[in-house]
């Protein structure tokens, strides 16, 4: 028995028929095949998985798709705007703040979210914000420093826009 | 040689990838008619398998095939076990159980399905009658006598014994002041690639050609190994590395679960994608350390070691992964530390248990043995009431006296102990701390520093030292439009080889790094080669990537004389380009990789390849190669080289780890203060990338000091089965780390470098354990076993409290 769900991700409507049972994360690996969000854990501890719905930073692999219904999803394929990164994006690139990268979508669309809602925040906050989502190979300092990177570049363009 | 990227802090060229989720990780890889197998594996440690009935799980709507042990175990080879010791006793691993089960997660049957969700609907109806059998768990008592025997066909559970090391070890512990003994544990860890294993295979049967996409950090030893299981022809079995999620020395190895999606793959003419769960990769992912041990250390009045011995009991796991036997020999070899130990002997007995298979994780033996040696030096100076700086610098051999010989038969390449140490004492104002410490002290507050010098064996290695071949290659080409591509036997993981190989390459042929492109990991695109473990990958690999560049530059030095018509001149090569006079030499700047832009109008023909006057550029020269119009008589067209190197010695890469931690005397738990590392990996290419080495290092380090632990309950039963209750580091765990570096070149290899992947988890954990007895040792507590959590911290203080200790 399927169900039929209209969701809009990274700002295309998608409308579709899923098994009560499926997984964000697989509806949108599989059926739409925005393959840049990870699964690390499959139970909501390691947050490469975590994608923007309606705003707010949420780990896919613990939603089901039918939840989704009516909902706006981004993805970190739908980050950077007309091909220009994120301000996030620039500040891990610039800071080193991936080695393998696979946890590095869910980080970023995490700490892009922590920047939402404090725009200036120190270095325990940002820890603090990147609570669930595990990295294996940086060590965090790097993310730190990338996050408060992207802070800085954030606040120079709301400067700019006044 | 151009000097603008080596040395400098150059942006990833594999990050734009990365960061906007369009890389491929082999689940992110899509082939039409897919088909996705799931395991159901053992859900006791030690059972007899009874029957197995599958019928139910074959009516499932959308499953193609359920397999059992009986229906493969004929038809596919031996799991393969590389490290061979006399006497070892190895057991025959199949790719599915068929009679007994092993340890929880044993694979006992796959079901193949058109999607994951009916795989795994399916696999939950198969039906196996176990007969439960008594268990071995612990690594000691498994070879007591009444312990359950695992391999009947052996039995015992001892798989070895050795014995290493040089020097009278008795008469060196008699001839002590003192001998200090010591139970030390190093607990079983799980690595956790943050990507968990994944395989597609597709088969072509017009080509007869198997193509296997699968999670690993050494494609070509896994394909040759794969091949052999399979039975099938090597040269027609391409086997792909694709994106790989982290590694750690987890995917150093060749997997059951690997061979058997070939042999599906075959068998039902489709593709077919099996992908771990996080619980499949705790139960049945190698699991790295595992080693109880007991520790002998004679010293002499002044702090002079005479003589270390350890016994140690190295938990094998039930079956042998590809280098399981072999990582306590390893942790044997390190043993000297960067001490001057006259005599040492390690007595290894390697021993079943109902576990999985340990194996190389992060460091692969040599953490074990810094640790050792590391606790040895502080409670020699704890017991001779001293700093242990100084009963570390008691035994430092001088820079002077590299090489240098150990007990345990190496030699140590360079290395200058006692910078890196004054170094990290600077930093971190070591005399001002511990004047703090004692005030602080008196106050009633615990804060401990602890520090630890260590060295490590890295660059593996000389091909004599090695299972299966320790040199690496390269191959580099120029193609007709000048552009570079590098070929590289390692197999980078996250450690940023394509932007460090593109930055040697860029300037050994004065070009812009945006013009180099570095392939790895596809068997059939790159020539053969070893892969990336044991900090090799820049040591060995970036090594053959130098000296293919130089057998490439002789070339086409020829190519540019020839078109220069230089006669008796000399023609030098500077900047891209080739001069029978020196030219001009540029101001340099830093050119940073950028991303492609959309839309750039492709070249509507070749550059012409003619000589402008008294140069030529690299481009002209590898045009004319290729266009084989103008060259010198007899010489082979295009312009492209191949170099294989083998290293003539390991490197031995040191340094210094200082931390400082506060206890809070209410909870037991354990705050940093400070974290200072200097590391010493010789040359560095890229600064920023040895930093994130050596910063994860460290975090993965503090992991198993304070952390970590995968723990089996008195029945096997997997308890630390998912990231809940394995407690990996998170982002508010760790401390702020201050790096630094010292730079003692190598002669190993002509670039000096020496490898820094494996820096952290070696050198780091000795501090940190130190750091918390350190904060301790007013209660009179000398040694800790990890991982220290805080409970065990509060209980001490606890008791001490009530005077009960």
């Amino acid at each position: 028995m399927k169900t039929k769900i209209n969701v809009t991700v990274n700002g295309v409507s998608h409308q579709g028929e899923v098994e009560p049972r499926m997984l964000l994360v697989h509806y949108l690996r599989d059926a739409l095949n925005l393959t840049g969000t990870h699964i690390g854990c499959e139970t909501s501890l390691c947050g490469a998985c975590t994608v923007l719905v309606d705003g707010l930073a949420v780990k896919s692999c613990t939603l089901f798709a039918v939840q989704l219904d009516g909902s706006k999803v981004t993805t970190i394929e739908g980050l950077a705007a007309e091909g220009k990164l994120h301000p996030v994006q620039e500040g891990f690139w610039e800071h080193h703040g991936l080695q393998c990268g696979y946890c590095t979508p869910g980080m970023i669309m995490t700490a892009a979210q922590i920047l939402e809602r404090n725009p200036d925040p120190s270095d325990e906050e940002i820890r603090h914000g990147l609570e669930g989502n595990l990295c294996r190979c940086t060590g965090y300092q790097h993310i730190v420093q990338a996050v408060q990177c992207a802070a800085k570049k954030m606040k120079s363009k709301t400067a700019v826009a006044r | 040689m151009a000097e603008n990227y080596v040395g400098k802090r150059v942006k990833r060229t594999e990050d734009p990838r990365l960061i906007q989720g369009l890389a491929h990780y082999v689940d992110d890889i899509k082939l039409p008619d897919t088909l996705h197998a799931v395991f159901l594996r053992s859900i006791y440690a030690h059972a007899r398998i009874k029957s197995v009935d599958t019928s139910a799980a074959a009516k499932v709507p959308g499953v193609v095939a359920v397999y059992t042990g009986k229906d493969v175990s004929a038809k596919i080879g031996p799991v393969p076990c590389a490290g061979a010791l006399p006497d070892l006793k190895t057991p025959d691993h199949r790719v599915l159980a068929t009679n007994k089960v092993y340890f929880v997660g044993h694979p006992i049957a796959v079901v193949v399905a058109e999607n994951r969700y009916a795989a795994k609907d399916a696999a939950d109806l198969i039906q196996v009658d176990y007969e439960e059998l008594p268990v071995a768990l612990d690594e000691e008592k498994a070879t007591q006598p009444g312990s359950p025997v695992i391999h009947e066909q052996f039995g015992t559970n001892v798989a070895y014994k050795l014995t290493a090391g040089e020097g009278d070890i008795e008469a060196a512990l008699k001839s002590a002041d003192k001998v200090i003994k010591q139970r030390i544990l190093n607990q079983r860890l799980a690595p956790i690639a943050m990507e968990p294993r994944g395989v597609l295979v597709r088969y072509y049967p017009g080509e007869q050609e198997l193509t296997m996409w699968t999670s690993t950090q050494i494609p070509h030893l896994a394909r040759t190994q794969i091949a052999l299981m399979l039975g099938f022809p090597e040269n027609k079995f391409r086997l792909i590395a694709p994106e790989v999620g982290g590694g750690f020395g987890s995917k150093l190895n060749v997997y059951a679960e690997e061979a058997l999606l070939g042999w599906i793959a075959m068998q039902l003419n489709r593709p077919v994608k099996w992908i771990e769960s996080r619980r499949e990769n705790i139960q049945a992912t190698i699991h790295g350390r595992g080693q109880t041990g007991y520790l002998e250390i004679g010293y002499k009045k002044d702090g002079t070691i005479t003589g270390l011995r350890y016994n140690v009991f190295a938990d094998l796991g039930s079956y042998f992964q590809l280098l399981t036997p072999a990582i306590p020999t390893l942790t044997g070899l390190m043993l000297s530390g960067c001490y001057k130990i006259p005599a040492i002997q390690i007595n290894v007995t390697g021993v079943f248990t109902n576990k999985m298979a340990t194996d190389a994780y992060r460091g692969a033996g040599r953490p074990e043995a810094t640790y050792v040696v590391e606790r040895a030096l502080d409670l020699v100076a704890a017991d001779m009431g001293k700093d242990p700086v100084e009963v570390r610098r008691k035994n430092f051999p001088a820079p002077s006296e590299f090489p240098f010989k150990t007990a345990t038969g190496l030699f140590y390449d360079s290395g200058n102990y006692e910078g890196a140490l004054k170094k990290a004492l600077d930093i971190s104002g070591y005399h001002k701390l511990r004047d703090e410490q004692a005030k602080a002290r008196k106050e009633g507050r615990l804060i401990g520093i602890g520090v630890s010098t260590y060295v490590e064996i890295c660059a593996l290695g000389p091909s004599q030292a090695m299972p299966a071949g320790g040199w690496e290659s390269a191959t580099v080409r120029i193609e007709p439009t000048g552009k570079v591509t590098v070929l590289t036997g390692a197999s980078p993981h996250g450690q940023g080889q394509e932007t460090s190989f593109a930055q040697l390459a860029a300037d050994q042929l004065g070009v812009h790094i945006n013009d180099v492109t570095v392939i790895h990991g596809d068997t059939s695109i790159v020539q053969y080669g070893i892969g990336t473990f044991g900090s090799r990958a820049t040591a060995v690999g970036g090594t053959a990537v130098w000296y293919a560049i130089e057998k490439l530059k002789e070339k086409a030095n020829k190519i540019a004389h020839h078109l220069l018509e230089a006669g008796e001149g000399k023609v030098t090569f500077k900047d891209g380009k080739f001069s029978v006079e020196a030219p001009k030499v540029k101001a340099a700047s830093v050119p940073e990789p950028v991303l492609p832009a959309a839309g750039m109008a492709p070249g509507a023909s070749l550059p012409d390849p003619e000589p402008h006057g008294k140069h030529v550029s690299l481009q002209d020269v590898a045009l004319a190669a290729h266009l084989a119009k103008s060259l010198p008589q007899d010489m082979e067209p295009g312009l492209s080289a191949t170099y294989f190197f083998e290293p003539k010695n390991f490197t031995f890469p040191f340094g210094t780890h200082i931390a400082v931690v506060e206890i809070d005397r209410e909870t037991g738990e354990i705050h940093f203060q400070r974290y200072v590392a200097v590391d010493d990996c010789g040359k560095v290419i890229n600064p920023m990338l040895v930093d994130g080495q050596v910063q994860g290092g460290i975090v993965q380090a503090l992991g198993q000091a304070l952390f970590e632990e995968v723990v089996y309950d008195d029945q096997g039963q997997l308890v630390s089965g998912t990231l809940m209750d394995y407690a990996v580091p998170r982002a508010s765990n760790i401390p702020w780390m201050e790096l630094d570096r010292t730079e003692t070149p190598t002669d190993v290899n002509p670039m000096g470098v020496k490898g820094v992947g494996e820096a952290g988890t070696i050198g780091a954990t000795p501090a940190i354990v130190a750091a918390v007895v350190d904060a301790l040792s007013p209660l009179g507590v000398r040694h800790l076993d990890m991982p220290i959590k805080p409970e065990t911290v509060w209980r001490i203080i606890g008791k001490n409290k009530t005077g009960a200790a």
